[in-house]
């Protein structure tokens, strides 16, 4: 009957387990990783070799098979990037270029600068997000407290993720931007130009995040057993206190799953609302003119940017996942 | 050995709790009907302690359920303090202790036992009192800030017995709550359970699969059999109030006993 053990859990020998797991953790991990790159640097060399030996042949010039390797690897415009080119055009776009300019007597964020981009993106989707998290909260309290809404909001809800992003997005765009109200909001002056371009992609991002909300949502407020939902029934419970003393806390580790998947959506959502929009600024915007102009450094430093855009969200849902169910009280 | 007619009529002197008049309960499922409980007769007296045994499959939580309605009877009555079981829950008639502790994970002990007071709206300094008082009945101070993992599966049943305390019901069914436990832990805390009970003086309803438990903590048995579940014998048990544990030693308690196991024997003859 004595909790002595619990106290033994944080223990000095704790520290030592730690850098166990993380060394533990760190080798495969770098492994891994060595192999990505070793492939990723022979996939450039074959790739961009024709380039190479195309200007050998009409330039009439001799070169060493060495030089060749080192050429198909420093190329402009190469097919495949290499990894140090990627890196080197990210420490460029982000240490090197200054994120704020000087500009008609201003200071502006710089558009060459990719952090810029990022905050331009990193926004809306945040915003969506928000908005999609709340609206897929909303909808699952209804499909689990209202039979009529589970037979009509569910498949609705499926039916909207089956069509493709990509094809309504400009809908969306060119009917978002031309709505009377937002373009009224700007002649008056309450938001700027660049506010009203956030709108739809807010509305796309949280367009794709709500999905996985909703899905989690349900299953976390179902997911009481009988017998806790039988014990809120012997006090004479209300519909309300079960929701906010039992179904809602026993949805938390399912909302926080269900949230790491919408975040990466709402992302996507956000950058691909970019696409058609013809946005100057974000992600997918840096996307759309590396194409444009066959920058194809640009374009993966921009999808690299994206990716630690969405593990940095990642991980931070995770962090607080890990404080709110710590407080909580589950089991270490 | 007295016929269960004659020993209900016994109880009707004092003043009936729960009272059952040809329960009928049919479960419909997939299979067809499944009968759970046929002409279930029984008057509880208040501040009796009432032990239900009997085959796994005889209806005993089914009959528990429908006194604190959480099933109801598709045949015959039952009134709970003269009243429906759906209105004495609604003036907070009893307390359920489940055969699981089913605390709530994310509650820690002290807040899970303030579940139920938070539900039925006691005040805060209530709340913290009463948490306190119920804590001290089961033996659990200084464990109030734990959450349920980090205690024993016996110390968490004793919690959510302390739940089930807190909001002083009258009556209280417990669902084979030391079912899981071993021998020792079991015999202890049956011993609380007594002692509370003569503290309280509530009125028990308690579900066991042992023969000595029910034995040794009732003051009336019911013998029920299965398929369908019904009542085959109601041993008054003449044993003294006060009760230490080797008083299963005693001649009186294993004549009980064996009038028990003979029931249950009967019940299974009757089946067969
Ligand atoms: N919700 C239900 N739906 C259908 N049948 C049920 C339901 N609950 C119980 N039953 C059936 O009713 C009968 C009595 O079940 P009950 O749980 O009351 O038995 P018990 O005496 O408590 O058994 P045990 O000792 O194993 O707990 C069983 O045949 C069971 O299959
Ligand atoms: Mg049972």
């Amino acid at each position: 009957m004595s909790d002595a053990t619990v106290p033994a859990m944080f223990g000095p020998k704790s520290a030592a387990r730690w850098v166990g797991a993380v060394s533990g953790a760190v080798l495969p991990v770098m492994a891994v990783v060595a192999a990505i790159v070793a492939i990723w640097y022979g996939g450039s060399v074959m790739m961009n070799r024709a380039w190479t030996l195309d200007q050998i042949e009409r330039r009439g010039l001799e070169m060493t098979a060495m030089e060749i390797v080192a050429d198909a690897m420093n190329q402009e415009r190469p097919v495949l990037p290499t990894p140090h080119q990627v890196f080197a055009e990210l420490w460029d776009t982000t240490v090197v270029e200054p994120v704020m300019r000087e500009r008609r007597g201003t200071l502006q964020g710089n558009p060459r600068n990719l952090l810029f981009h990022a905050y331009h993106t990193l926004w809306p989707t945040i915003l969506g997000f928000g908005v999609g998290t709340f609206l897929g909260i909303l909808l699952a309290v209804g499909i689990v407290h209202s039979r009529a809404m589970d037979m009509s909001v569910m498949p609705w809800a499926i039916a909207s993720q089956t069509i493709p992003i990509l094809a309504i997005a400009p809908i969306i765009v060119v009917v978002v931007s031309n709505l009377p109200a937002l373009n009224n909001a700007v002649d008056q002056g309450w938001i700027s130009e660049d506010t009203k371009l956030l709108v739809p992609k807010a509305l796309i991002s949280s367009y794709l995040s709500f999905f996985p909300v909703v899905v989690g949502m349900v299953a976390g407020l179902r997911s009481p057993q009988v017998s806790d939902l039988d014990l809120m029934r012997t006090y004479s419970a209300s519909r309300g206190q079960t929701f906010w003393k039992l179904r809602l806390p026993a949805s938390v580790p399912f909302l926080f799953t269900s949230l790491k998947v919408s975040i990466a959506a709402a992302l996507v959502g956000t950058i691909v609302a970019e696409l058609p929009t013809g946005a100057r600024f974000g992600l997918g915007a840096r996307l759309l003119t590396g194409s444009y102009y066959g920058q194809t450094i640009q374009i993966w430093s921009a999808l690299f940017m994206a990716a630690i855009c969405a593990a940095a969200l990642v991980i931070l849902l995770g962090a607080l996942e890990k404080i709110v169910l710590k407080r909580m009280g589950v089991r270490p | 050995m007295p016929d269960p007619v004659s020993s209900q009529s016994v109880d009707q002197r004092a003043a009936s709790v729960i009272s059952a008049r040809g329960l009928d309960l049919t479960f419909q499922t997939a299979d067809g009907p499944v009968q759970a409980l046929r002409d279930v007769n029984l008057e509880i007296g208040k501040g009796e302690f009432v032990s239900f045994i009997g085959p796994s499959g005889c209806g005993k939580t089914t009959f528990l359920r429908v006194i604190a309605a959480l099933e109801h009877p598709t045949g015959g009555q039952i009134t709970v303090n003269g009243m429906t079981p759906d209105e004495a829950r609604k003036s907070r008639a009893y307390g359920y202790v489940f055969q699981a502790a089913g605390l709530y994970p994310w509650r820690t002990i002290e807040k899970n036992i303030k579940l139920p007071l938070e539900i039925m709206g006691f005040d805060a300094a209530e709340q913290d009192r009463r948490v306190k008082n119920v804590l001290q009945l089961v033996d659990l101070e200084g464990f109030g800030k734990k959450f349920p993992w980090q205690l024993s599966g016996g110390m968490q049943q004793r919690a959510s017995i302390a739940r089930a305390l807190a909001f002083d019901a009258d009556i209280l069914l417990m669902d084979e709550p030391f079912g899981a436990l071993d021998e020792i832990v079991r015999d202890h805390l049956n011993e609380q359970l007594l002692q509370l009970w003569a503290r309280t003086e509530k009125t028990i309803g308690f579900v066991t699969h042992s023969i000595p438990e029910a034995v040794y903590l009732s003051t009336k048995i019911v013998v029920m059999s299965p398929r369908p579940g019904r009542i085959t014998d109601v041993i008054e048990s003449d044993l003294p109030r006060e009760r230490p544990l080797d008083i299963r030693d005693t001649p009186e308690f294993l004549a009980i006993a064996h009038r028990v196991r003979e029931g249950l024997r009967a019940g299974h003859a009757y089946d067969d």
